[in-house]
């Protein structure tokens, strides 16, 4: 165990490393850096301020030192500070993460509580009228666009209260608070939820045919004991991978509803930075994103072990 | 009927402000506004989107400003703030102002002659703290000096006589900074003399400004404070407004359609459409062979049907016009009669691209051998789509235009390298004077002249048209220059756009000014009726 959990970790740090490379590289190979989009703004260029600025900014240096001087402000935890807004890179990012993980966290705890129950039913009242409109339901999360949906909801809040959830100052009451997050993490959940759902639906199905689900029922146990004492459990491996795979789409992937519903987290913010080639901002946040999707993947890793015996981490 | 539609626009805005001006202000409460984007800096000497001046022009005041509850900016609107009162010398060459005594800054340090010095110094260039870009030097390039005569007293040295530049500094683009800042501090937490102290600026997020309650001007301002949120996405904006989250939309951004929308859901809403003074016009890029040839552009002039650009574009909301705005909101636009005998602005579209196709078929182009040529333009909708209707006109007379859709961010850079050999840009005029469009657009070796457009004789005629005192004489002189910009295809005007800004109907005393969109958001006289 202690040697898997050295082999991972190492892993884990050569996949940032590569990540680090990559961003780094992929930053700089699109056209126009940040002081080409200064200057977008003013309208015009002057070469001698441009290169007058790149020099302040240190993008005159080779891409090496550049990269060097990153990695190693990141390792003493200097971020570096953002060429937008000339604040330190963490006074940007830090008070977006609660409102990403907030977002995120529970969008992921909607797309469980609904998409699983809804997965075992659906499976085990297989064909019948209730089983067809829940997938149907599941049908329409994966194939509506989240945008689309988003707005769609806006507009129903609108319509039907004369209000409407979305971001504009920081929230002043807890109702309000909530709500804020509940209607943006309900859109999302909705479609995660569905995946969900079809995937529990078709791993149940399969483990409901095994002989030892027919023994347990010939053993006069509960159906409920037997749906989801012995067969949810079993049928929970891919369902806990797909869910891992969605948390790991949430950490940063939310820009759609971000900008729908004008939620100030990481996703919207990363993609503005990228737009203004804010080079320390893009690249510290997707180590960031990087680090919470390794992270996640390792946590699902050893889940598979607590949800099946048969599988030892390290075996 | 555009005539009548800006008569009724008139009498609208008349009567709303005699609405409000009979309703007694109240002092109080946070005005919210919804802002489009994320501005590149709090600092507006350094930018040319009004994107910076609508949440921060009411950080600070200048010198003289256009009267903020008076629709049109004129010279005859011109108001002091920080100036108590100005005078010419007798030769024009001097403008001296007094200055207002004890007015502070917002950190509680006094304001000086001193500090106007320093801000136009700055601009101008000369002081060991540097802007990061400034956009708008060559508007003060006729300053010679600025000198200051104790502590409320200051006069602007110029090479020649130049009335306009009253108008500059009136202009929302011309905010008085203090000497004991750095312009990285104006860019982040700036400081200012105006009706609202800086509070916060959180990146496409928020601004919040809030009320200053050592505000020179008396009893104002009557808000506490006003919360800019930033919202990127339109519908979501819009929405906003409509279910009363947002006391005033960004202004002039509410295009037709959506206006529809507003009016129908939001009927407590109060619209005001006007001209945002932005023009749509085609960029050649002179040096390039075949459009070295003044033939060519004449003939790419002549095929340009503006008429299909407004009704496509902007349902007919959009007005035709030179490079001054048109009127009657524009106070230096030609008229439609003058316009008609410009190439390319008659109305008979055909006999203009049967024109200009005999001028290309002489050129030996023809429908089996098409000039082959890239539009390039922003990859911004506002552009985009222009340029879609443009390489569609283009194809009557041979040319065959491929979209060259340019990132954003490289933009500007990539005219500046001239890698280019026709694109289609908008231009924003800060100020409804010709010196600045001139100047600014057209003279040769300015930045902003993206064209590199650069004719000696007419950059004489700016010079003459700028020390003319006379308006009228200024006028036609004006006309002359700009009928000679748009018939030399130095930059020609496609369409002058027009939106609507919209207010919520607790939010009294704001004012659409119609012939500039970066001038009118000091925000003083702007009170809430909850």
């Amino acid at each position: 165990m202690g040697a898997y959990l050295v082999r991972r970790f190492g892993l884990m740090l050569l996949t940032l490393f590569g990540i680090s490379l990559i961003i780094f590289v992929l930053l700089r190979l699109v056209p126009g850096n940040i002081v080409d989009i200064l200057f977008d703004s003013a309208g015009m260029v002057n070469p001698a301020d441009k290169a007058r600025i790149e020099q302040e900014l240190g993008l005159d240096r080779s891409l090496p030192m550049q990269y060097a001087a990153w990695i190693g402000g990141m390792v003493q935890g200097d971020l570096g500070f953002s060429y937008v807004s000339e604040k330190s890179a963490w006074a940007e990012i830090g008070p977006r993460i609660p409102v990403s993980a907030r977002l995120a966290g529970t969008a992921l705890l909607f797309a469980i509580a609904i998409g699983v129950p809804l997965g075992v039913i659906s499976a085990v009242r297989q064909n019948s009228a209730l089983d067809y409109a829940l997938r149907v339901m599941s049908l329409s999360g994966l194939s509506v666009p989240s945008f689309w949906l988003g707005l769609l909801v806006l507009m129903a809040f609108v319509a039907l209260f004369g209000a409407m959830p979305i971001y504009t100052q920081e929230s002043r009451t807890w109702t309000e608070a909530i709500l804020l997050v509940l209607v943006p993490a309900a859109t999302v959940g909705f479609r995660s939820s569905a995946l969900i759902m079809r995937l529990t639906r078709s791993a149940m199905l399969e483990v409901l045919r095994q002989d030892y689900i027919r023994t347990a029922h010939a053993k006069g146990a509960y159906p409920r004991a037997v749906n989801y004492r012995h067969a949810l459990r079993n049928a929970m491996l891919p369902v806990v991978t797909v869910i891992g795979m969605e948390a790991a789409f949430l950490a940063g992937g939310l820009i759609v509803t971000e900008t729908v519903f004008n939620i100030p987290g990481l996703a919207r913010f990363l993609v503005e930075s990228i737009r203004n080639r804010d080079y320390p901002i893009v690249q510290n946040l997707v180590m960031l994103i990087a680090f919470l999707v390794v992270t996640i993947n390792f946590v699902v890793d050893l889940m598979y072990a607590a949800l099946d015996p048969r599988i030892r981490v390290g075996g | 009927m555009k005539r009548w539609l800006s008569l009724s626009l008139a009498t609208a805005i008349l009567a709303t402000a005699a609405a409000a001006g009979a309703q007694t202000p109240k002092q109080g409460g946070i005005m919210r506004a919804w802002q489009r984007d994320s501005p590149g800096s709090a600092s507006i000497h350094e930018e040319a989107t009004y994107s910076t001046n609508f949440p921060f022009m009411g950080v600070f005041s200048n010198l003289v400003i256009y009267k903020q509850d008076v629709a049109q900016n004129s010279m005859d609107s011109i108001v002091p703030e920080l100036a108590a009162s100005w005078q010419w010398s007798a030769d024009n060459k001097d403008l001296t102002f007094k200055t207002r005594p004890g007015v502070k800054w917002h950190d509680g340090k006094p304001f000086t002659a001193n500090d106007v010095k320093c801000t136009f110094d700055k601009v101008r260039d000369l002081t060991q703290d540097k802007f990061r870009k400034n956009p708008r030097k060559a508007w003060f390039s006729t300053v010679r000096d600025i000198t200051v005569q104790g502590d409320n007293e200051v006069t602007f040295h110029l090479e020649r006589p130049q009335p306009a530049l009253l108008a500059l500094l009136a202009s929302g683009y011309a905010p008085i900074y203090p000497c004991h800042t750095s312009a990285q501090v104006q860019r982040t937490a700036p400081i200012g003399t105006g009706p609202f102290k800086f509070v916060s600026f959180k990146q496409n997020e928020s601004i919040t400004l809030a009320r200053n309650p050592d505000y020179w001007k008396p009893g104002r301002p009557y808000l506490d404070g006003i919360e800019y949120t930033i919202v990127t996405n339109r519908s979501t904006a819009v929405l906003g407004f409509i279910a009363g989250k947002f006391d005033m939309t960004f202004p002039l951004e509410i295009t037709p359609p959506i206006l529809r929308d507003i009016k129908a859901q939001a009927p407590g809403a109060q619209c005001f459409t006007a001209p945002l003074n932005v023009s749509t016009n085609l960029i050649v890029n002179r040096d390039k062979p075949p459009f070295d040839n003044a033939d060519v552009r004449r003939a790419m002039a002549l095929t340009m049907d503006r008429k299909a650009f407004v009704d496509i574009l902007s349902e007919g909301e959009a007005d035709i016009g030179g490079t001054m705005l048109p009127g009657p909101e524009g106070v230096w636009g030609m008229s439609k009669e003058m316009l008609a005998t410009m190439t390319g602005y008659g109305p008979d579209i055909a006999a203009n691209r049967a024109q200009a196709r005999k001028i290309m078929a002489d050129l030996g182009y023809g429908p089996n051998k098409m000039l082959k040529v890239k539009i390039s333009t922003r990859n911004i909708a506002t552009y985009r789509d222009p340029a879609v209707i443009l390489i569609d006109h283009l194809k009557e007379i041979f040319i065959e235009g491929e979209l060259d859709v340019v990132e954003t961010s490289v933009w500007f850079a990539k005219l500046a390298r001239k890698d280019y050999a026709v694109g289609l840009n908008l231009t924003g005029n800060a100020v409804d004077d010709p010196d600045q469009a001139f100047y600014e657009n057209y003279s040769c070796g300015s930045e902003r002249n993206v064209t590199g457009y650069c004719n000696k004789e007419l950059e004489k005629a700016f010079d003459a048209q700028s020390q003319e005192t006379d308006p009228a004489k200024r006028k036609a002189m004006v006309w002359e220059i700009d009928r000679k910009l748009q018939n030399d295809v130095a930059r020609p005007i496609i369409l002058h756009d027009r939106k609507a800004t919209c207010t919520g109907p607790a939010l009294k005393g704001y004012t659409q000014m119609v012939n500039s969109v970066y001038n009118g958001y000091r925000f003083d006289e702007l009170w809430l009726n909850r």
